[in-house]
């Protein structure tokens, strides 16, 4: 079959899967399980009894299909051990009704159940494949962080992977290096948002603007990395500059220069670029922070005799406080798994090396998956606070 | 202390021109009411003396001196805005305190004078509230307080009340004429929609309508004396009736025929044998209105009627579907009038005549 096709078949069967058991799943649940109608003490005991049995079929059922499927990927056990759970609660959820339910049903206790019951089918298939791709590799990284690849096996070796890692100076390089991108570049990104979204609202071409500073959002990081490797592009002297810094360096006088081997300086060179990608996105979400500020604590402000930079400081910031932090939290997690860019523009080298791509160095090159998972056990580990930090307060902000 | 002089203020965004021609004098101590129909301009015109809003035509004279470039801040103003405007992120201390910090006051002084207003306006247990928690009264009376202690010379209100629960308005409003009362040499400027607030506040009331200004007058004088049909319907509730009509006697006093045979009343304007045969507009408030024993006056019969007790509303058929009835209030219980044909009159001291929209009594 044509790549396309299949793709095209791909997302069909995706697509319609997903409508299909969006579907199906709430026709069983409001035509059989919970109908919005009455029934009688006998039906209603009728019921509970089905519904029990049923529902601890599904377990066994499970629990046989897993000893036939022992030999078979660990993640299609780990699913199936998911499901077995979910099932098990239920089944105790009916047989706890069965035991100490009586009488009859009506038509509202039926609905209401099955509203209850309702979110949870749309959580489901989001909460499995989350379950599978992020929880599970979570803790499989974490059980491989211990161990160390002997042939045809793993041995478990303590702590030895990290103590490593701890005694490598190009791992401190990196966690520097991650630091350094930690302060500069969420504060640049956000304080050069709030500056453009401040500055391009009244101007009558602030919306070409602000397109222009968004479109790099659009480019992928290694797509910009390009782009910015051409703009640090140093030829020998006597030819034609074709990197932007060095052809205005060489017109002041200078000696055209490797600007991305140039110890510490290079570092900053890369967080230029994603500074240059992330203040498109700090811009749209201050912006909008901005145009939501009443308009009239702002004449307010001016009545009491605040100047632009007062208003500006005291009035206007303070009052987008909560999406500043969001959009800084947000950068924060972005520049903590920074990879593509260091990847591709210097690998690593010069003094440039960073947590994500050490670990892939680690895990793909020199197929170290002790060091790499310990690596990334690290990276877990930074990324964590700022997550539940994020979370909580868009959490603030929402009510 | 303060007085304000408008000269032919306009303001027009562009081509549209929305406020013109405003002459207005205010003496300091006043407190001036502007009310008028939604969208006449009261807030513009408002935002104009704040310094919010630019004056784009005619000149603004705060205490002698044109302020028509001068910025807000040194105007010596204050304003209450509708939604109040409270700085979110600032406790009310600091929401009171704010424009004495940027005026750079002393810490003690400014202290003193957040206390003190605190005092004045009940507010002193909240003062370390931040606005979300605090009720809409409260909220409002922190407003009052930010212009408080500034010590303006002009207090301007725009709407003040308009978010506020009935019950509250009319406390906030005692509130807002005693706080006036206490500092009697303090101009305030009023902007509202509600008649109530507009007669019981106002020194004087400045009526809005078609991008000028309609007629400015004590309440009194507006209710009594209305020079155009404008201001006679816009004062009072129920409206004044209008009865379309033609001069058939003049002299001392002069006789109005109502049209559509609805019979004819008296009014105490005197007139000429020139004004013979003028077509007129006849306007009497409901509440002037009586039957009449000797069967002159107005003739109609009763569509329906409403007991309240302390007075009874009777709405009589109008002549075509959807034109508005004619309103008449009678003081008492009355019973069973509904679809009887009365004869209603009023002394003629309370008949004002209008011709071309004015009044021909009080010009
Ligand atoms: N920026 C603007 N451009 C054009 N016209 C405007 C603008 N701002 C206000 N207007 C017009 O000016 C007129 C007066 O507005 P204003 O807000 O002063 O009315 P208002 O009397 O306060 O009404 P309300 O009682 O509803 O508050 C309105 O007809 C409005 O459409
Ligand atoms: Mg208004």
């Amino acid at each position: 079959m044509h790549p396309a096709l299949q793709g095209l078949v791909t997302i069909i069967i995706g697509v319609g899967g997903c409508v299909g058991y969006f579907v199906l799943s709430n026709y069983l649940l409001d035509r059989f399980l919970l109908p919005a109608r009455a029934f009688s003490a006998e039906q209603t005991a009728a019921r509970r009894k089905l519904g029990t049995i049923f529902l601890f079929a599904i377990p066994s059922v499970l629990i046989a299909i897993g000893f036939l499927m022992t030999d078979a990927l660990f993640s299609v056990q780990g699913f199936l051990w998911l499901v077995l759970a979910g099932a098990l609660i239920l089944g105790l959820w009916r047989l706890n009704d069965f035991v100490f339910g009586s009488g009859a049903t009506t038509a509202g206790r039926n609905i209401s159940r099955a509203n209850m019951i309702r979110p949870w089918l749309f959580l489901l298939p989001a909460m499995v494949a989350l379950g599978l791709y992020l929880t599970y590799p979570v803790f499989e990284t974490f059980r491989l962080s211990f161990t160390q690849r002997i042939p045809g096996g793993y041995e478990f070796v303590g702590v030895d992977n990290y103590t490593q890692m701890m005694s490598e100076p190009k791992f401190w390089e990196a966690m520097r290096n991650n630091m350094l991108w930690l302060f500069v570049v969420p504060a640049m990104s956000t304080a050069m948002g709030l500056i453009v979204a401040q500055l391009t609202d009244r101007i009558s071409w602030g919306n070409i603007a602000k397109m222009l500073i968004f479109m790099p959002m659009a480019i992928s990081f290694v797509g910009a990395s390009v782009i910015w490797k051409l703009m640090y592009d140093a030829r020998p002297a006597e030819q034609d500059q074709i990197g932007v810094l060095n052809a205005i360096w060489v017109s002041f006088g200078g000696e055209p220069q490797q600007w991305l081997t140039l110890p510490i300086w290079n570092s900053f060179f890369l967080m230029v670029v994603l500074i240059w990608i992330q203040t498109g996105f700090a811009m749209v979400i201050l912006s909008a922070a901005l145009r939501g500020i009443p308009e009239e604590t702002v004449e307010a402000a001016i009545v009491d005799g605040a100047g632009p930079f007062t208003i500006f400081f005291k009035i206007k910031v303070p009052q987008i406080m909560p999406t500043i932090v969001v959009v800084w939290t947000t950068i924060t997690l972005t520049v903590l798994k920074v990879f593509d860019i260091v990847f591709a523009m210097t690998n690593g080298q010069w003094g440039t090396q960073v947590l994500a791509n050490y670990m892939y160095d680690k895990l793909f090159r020199a197929n170290d998956w002790g060091v790499g998972s310990a690596a990334a056990m690290v990276i877990m580990l930074l990324v964590t606070p700022i997550l539940v930090m994020n979370v909580r307060n868009a959490r603030r902000e929402m009510k | 202390m303060a007085g304000l002089k408008l000269t032919d203020v306009a303001k027009s965004y562009g081509d549209v021109s929305v406020l013109k021609d405003i002459n207005l004098d205010i003496d300091a101590g006043e407190l001036i009411v502007f009310v008028g129909p939604s969208g006449c301009g009261k807030s513009t015109l408002l935002r104009m003396i704040a310094g919010l809003e630019r004056i784009t035509g005619g000149e603004l004279q705060i205490d002698g001196q044109v302020v028509n470039d001068v910025p807000p801040a040194q105007r010596g103003i204050a304003m209450v805005f509708q939604s109040y405007a409270l700085y979110p992120h600032m406790t009310v201390y600091d929401n009171m305190a704010f424009a004495l910090k940027l005026a750079k006051m002393s810490k003690q002084e400014i202290d003193d004078a957040v206390r003190k207003a605190a005092d004045i306006l009940q507010l002193t247990p909240y003062l370390d509230r931040l606005p979300k928690a605090l009720s809409g009264g409260q909220r409002q009376r922190v407003a009052i307080g930010r212009c408080i202690v500034r010590d303006p010379k002009v207090f301007l209100f725009d709407e003040p009340l308009s978010n506020l629960d009935a019950a509250l308005r009319v406390a906030t409003r005692l509130e807002i004429a005693q706080l006036k009362e206490s500092m009697p040499d303090r101009t305030m400027i009023y902007v509202t929609h509600d008649q109530v607030e507009a007669m019981t506040l106002a020194s004087r009331i400045v009526v809005l309508a078609n991008k000028g200004i309609s007629q400015v007058g004590t309440p009194l004088e507006l209710y009594e004396k209305p020079r155009n049909e404008f201001v006679a319907q816009f004062i009072g509730s129920p409206a004044m009736n209008l009865f379309p009509g033609e001069i058939t006697a003049t002299g001392e006093r002069t006789t109005i025929r109502l049209a559509d045979d609805h019979g004819d009343i008296v009014s105490a304007y005197p007139s000429t044998a020139a004004d013979m045969g003028k077509t007129v507009n006849v306007g009497v408030r409901p509440e002037d209105m009586h039957v009449s024993e000797d069967g002159t006056g107005y003739t109609g019969t009763v569509d329906v009627q409403e007991n309240l007790g302390e007075v009874t509303l009777l709405f009589f058929v109008p002549d075509a579907p959807g034109k508005d009835p004619v309103i008449a209030k009678l003081p008492g219980i009355h019973r069973g009038l509904k679809g009887q044909t009365l004869h209603m009159t009023a002394s003629p001291e309370k008949v004002h005549v209008f011709m071309d929209g004015t009044s021909l009594l009080y010009r």
